[in-house]
């Protein structure tokens, strides 16, 4: 591991696999002070934090915005993320200021695009409610089609945004029998052919799918594009799964309206705004909602690859030398 | 033409036990009904009008003492592809043909497979997943919602590799699962092939291998009590046992030893034995057990198919023609 030259002054906002930590305590001119926590730091001890710093590992639910960039002062050079969304990263800011910023795209696909597809199982086969039943004792006698749910085979799947995440989760969905795979983003995608996807208009496939997967990222154009309008535009019997950004989906209520309204049979999130959700949240109390505490990347092997990889990032970029995944701006 | 529709016996049509309104619709294409209580009521006046029984499991319970007041009985239609709960010599001693519905639950049933498998492996339905947002009043291990071993690249060994065990093999497969078998019958080459799925001529290579053990056997004979101390001693104890296919395939005193001792990691199970399990069943205590009651065919559009498939069997015999799906003991 090549040397930094002089003292470059660390910090990261939580605890993080040893993958990592074990990078950064390998570089030699590096001090880390780290929120030594699995809880988020807190907004003042965060700013408090990167005085000074040249190097920030951050996770999404850190904000990187103009106060934090102030707080941080001239010294910063590299902002590294362990997450491969960068929504939280007031990027303008940061551009404005030559702070190069890292991320973790790719090591992290199949573990989400596996837990996607795992959540939607549990929601369209309503697995939460029969494990419930078994434990409570509301299962009794035998009886013939109690909990029904969906199935995929001869469905239609929509996947909105077919990115790395999205292609894996229509990977893994195909084998089980689905009849049409739609997708829809900004641009038709060379590489959908490989599963036969078709690209169409956002209200086509909010209207002919039998089960919705929003795997895009968050940006201004997708922020809030599930709104009343979709919902409302989608099957009864259709399954809504969100594994990308609570935000996608407009605040406000309208996936707890379309639930308890029976506009749509049941949805399957793993984000949420915000998260965690406040424990009576309506979204809670529905049998038809399967809510997760955003677990997508969450294996050993990814977590500690997401680590390793935000401190080579980190360390490109105190080194002013290549980073593997280097976001450009 | 109404009266000309033969009678059919159903267990009910609504209610917990009955049909789906739209499901009984189909049968009623074909047929008049008789609903198990109406028979009740007065047996002398509608059993022997009665030529079909269509029949879910218990619903209606198909003993001798209902078989008694069907003289007339041409078919027991059966719901599903298990017939473990027929006595089917007793029925076709008596002149009664049996019929299943194979192949229509076979995606349903695979589908849950790889739900259970999931669920298990990325511990989503774990106690307190919801309250991972409490956590700061919780103390211990529930302080941090700690990662799984995943699934991409794990090996599931499935056993009993037949129509349901081979579609797990190809869901498995999207997931870049290494694919070991044990049946017994080795599949064709190019079957394997389409799946990357490894024969293992002895259960046991196939048990010390395995990350996740999927039980989709027959319930036979020879498989009762296939999974007992020894096959859960040879797995791994970080492996995972998922169970598809009937409760006493796997010696339940057995499993719950195992996966207190730390034997295996984790079971799935969706058949147990009985169903249910009683309120004090040490398996339902467990921690590490996920257990769903029996929905592996519960889907709206399995549901249609098997009814159709039903009336279908029933139909053709009562009309002597040949029957679809007769169920023939070797």
């Amino acid at each position: 591991m090549k040397a930094v030259r002089k003292l470059m002054k660390v910090f990261i906002t939580r605890r993080i696999p040893p993958e990592g930590m074990k990078i950064l305590a390998a570089a030699e001119g590096c001090e880390v002070s780290q929120w030594d926590s699995d809880e988020p730091v807190p907004r003042s001890d965060l700013l408090k934090g990167v005085e000074g710093a040249h190097g920030l590992l951050c996770l999404l639910s850190d904000k990187i915005d103009k106060e934090v960039l102030d707080a941080a002062g001239p010294n910063l050079k590299v902002i590294s993320t362990m997450s491969v969304g960068f929504d939280h990263l007031v990027l303008s800011e940061i551009k404005k200021r030559g702070i190069r910023v890292g991320y973790t795209p790719d090591v992290l696909t199949d573990a989400t695009a596996e837990l996607t597809v795992a959540l939607l199982l549990a929601t369209s086969r309503r697995l939460p409610e029969g494990v419930e039943e078994v434990k409570s004792g509301g299962w009794s006698s035998w009886k013939p089609l109690w909990l029904c749910g969906y199935g995929l085979s001869g469905s239609t799947v929509g996947i909105v945004g077919l990115g790395r995440i999205g292609m894996a989760i229509a990977q893994r969905l195909l084998p089980f029998g689905v009849k049409r795979l739609l997708y829809s983003g900004r641009t038709a995608k060379s590489y959908a052919a490989e599963v036969n996807g078709e690209f169409v208009p956002l209200d086509t496939l909010a209207s002919e799918s039998d089960f919705i997967v929003v795997s895009c990222s968050l940006t201004p154009e997708t922020q809030g594009m599930c709104d009343k309008a979709f919902f409302r535009k989608m099957k009864k019997t259709s399954i809504f799964i969100n594994s990308s950004r609570g935000s996608c989906s407009k605040p406000g209520g309208s996936c707890t309206e379309a639930l308890s309204s029976g506009q749509i049979a049941a949805a399957g999130l793993d984000v949420t705004t915000p998260e965690p959700l406040p424990t009576n949240h309506p979204l809670l109390t529905l049998k038809n909602c399967v809510v997760l505490p955003h677990i997508g990347s969450a294996t050993y092997s990814t977590r500690g690859i997401m680590s390793a990889l935000a401190a080579q990032n980190l360390l490109g970029g105190l080194q002013g030398s290549d980073m593997p995944s280097e976001l450009s701006l | 033409m109404e009266e000309e529709k033969p009678w059919v016996l159903i267990s009910e049509v609504g209610g917990d036990h009955g049909y789906l309104e739209e499901l009984a619709d189909i049968v009623k294409q074909h047929f008049r009904i008789i609903c198990h209580k109406e028979l009740l009521e007065n047996p002398e006046l509608h059993g022997p009008k009665i030529q079909a029984l269509l029949n879910w499991k218990y619903c209606p319970v198909v003993e001798p003492t209902l078989l008694r007041l069907l003289p007339a009985l041409k078919v027991v239609a059966s719901g599903g592809v298990g017939v473990d709960h027929l006595d089917v010599p007793f029925i076709n001693s008596l002149g009664v043909k049996v019929t299943n519905t194979p192949r229509v639950v076979s995606d349903s049933t695979a589908d849950l497979a790889m739900g259970l498998l999931l669920a298990s492996a990325r511990r989503i339905l774990e106690e307190n997943i919801h309250a991972h947002f409490c956590l700061r009043e919780m103390s211990g291990e529930h302080l941090t919602l700690v990662p799984s071993y995943g699934v991409t690249n794990a090996t599931i060994g499935i056993i009993g590799m037949g129509e349901i065990g081979y579609k797990i093999a190809q869901r498995a497969k999207g997931f870049d699962m290494k694919i070991v078998y044990h049946n017994r019958r080795r599949r064709s080459a190019e079957d394997e092939r389409a799946v990357g799925a490894t024969f293992c001529q002895s259960l046991d290579e196939l048990l010390g291998t395995s990350d996740f053990v999927m039980i989709a056997v027959k319930f036979t004979p020879e498989t009762r009590g296939l999974i007992g101390h020894r096959e859960l001693s040879i797995m791994k104890p970080t492996a995972t046992l998922i169970n598809i296919s009937r409760g006493q395939v796997v010696d339940q005193d057995a499993l719950v030893e195992a996966l207190q001792s730390g034997s295996i990691q984790a079971a799935a199970l969706d058949v147990t034995h009985p169903e249910p399990l009683p309120r004090d069943h040490p398996l339902l205590g467990l921690h590490n057990v996920l257990i769903t009651p029996h929905i592996g065919i519960n889907t709206f559009t399995t549901a249609r198919q098997m009814v159709e498939k039903m009336v279908r069997n029933a139909v053709a015999a009562v009309e002597g023609s040949p029957v679809p799906d007769e169920v023939k003991l070797q």
